[in-house]
């Protein structure tokens, strides 16, 4: 039940390793360690998903306030990494109409 | 009526023991043979209401409790979520949830909140809300049922 986010910066695209669960309670952290590079001006992220174990509404909620300050600033936000189960949460929830996801070649079933 | 185990956790209403109940109601449904798809659903749902509870049933300085129950039958497993603080309106509530439609193509419309209780009905086979005293949320999940098209195709174990 903890969260671990990992920030690389390369090319001027920040990359974040989010290892661990997103819910009411890790949720913050998140959205601390997003807010940082939010603001900067055509600010480019790319968020991996692919040590999320569990994610909830919370989750979803940090990640549509970021995508849209991204947005505010004309930046852009990718998602990667996403397993069956977190992007079935993308898909009920209509997110994945909205957001650029990018799926793992070679794997459709993600983890069963 | 149908005889089961009850089994009741109470929680302090703070953010660190929603991921604790979610262990729990995980470990129950593992245990009554739910399969991966649906413990995972499960957990979402049942920690939807426990964070909604944990958000708004109580101010922030006050000290609060949550109670969930969960009855394990022979082919379902009910959760029941108990705060004892402000109630919300259910239907007021309802028309402001759900998911994400074409409306919101504009990207600073986009909600930040309100899907909890849209994916506590979408994940969940019945959910009903009471509010006597707070709100208490029973949510039913049957074993051997598959929610979603996508879903089933996918999951064919053959």
């Amino acid at each position: 039940m903890n969260l671990q986010v990992d920030v690389q910066e390369k090319d001027c695209v920040h990359v974040f390793k989010i290892i661990g669960e997103i819910d009411a309670f890790t949720a913050p952290t998140l959205k601390e360690r997003l807010e940082k590079v939010a603001d900067q001006p055509e600010c480019q992220a790319v968020l991996d998903f692919k040590e999320v174990n569990y994610m909830d509404s919370t989750g979803l909620g940090v990640f549509v306030a970021f995508y849209k300050k991204v947005k505010a600033v004309n930046g852009s936000v990718k998602i990667v990494g996403l397993n069956k189960r977190l992007k079935r949460l993308f898909e009920i929830t209509g997110l994945d109409d909205v957001v650029e996801i990018e799926m793992e070649s070679g794997d459709p079933n993600g983890t069963v | 009526m149908a005889p089961f185990d009850y089994i009741e956790i109470k929680v302090p209403a703070k953010p660190q023991y929603v991921g604790v109940a979610r262990l729990t109601i995980s470990g129950l449904a593992s245990r009554l043979g739910f399969t991966y798809d649906e413990i995972e659903d499960l957990k979402i749902a049942s920690s939807e209401a426990i964070t909604n509870a944990v958000r708004h049933a109580y101010d922030e300085d006050e000290e609060g409790e949550i109670i969930v129950g969960c009855a394990l039958y022979e082919d379902k497993l009910e959760i029941m979520v108990a705060d004892h603080g402000q109630s919300f309106d259910f239907e007021e509530t309802k028309k402001l949830v759900g998911p994400y439609t074409e409306q919101e193509s504009d990207v600073q419309l986009i909600r930040e909140g309100g899907l909890g209780l849209y994916l506590m009905e979408t994940l969940m086979d019945d959910v009903k809300v009471h509010h006597e005293e707070g709100v208490t949320v029973f949510m039913t999940k049957y074993l051997g049922r598959e929610r979603g098209e996508a879903d089933v195709k996918q999951t064919a174990y053959s």
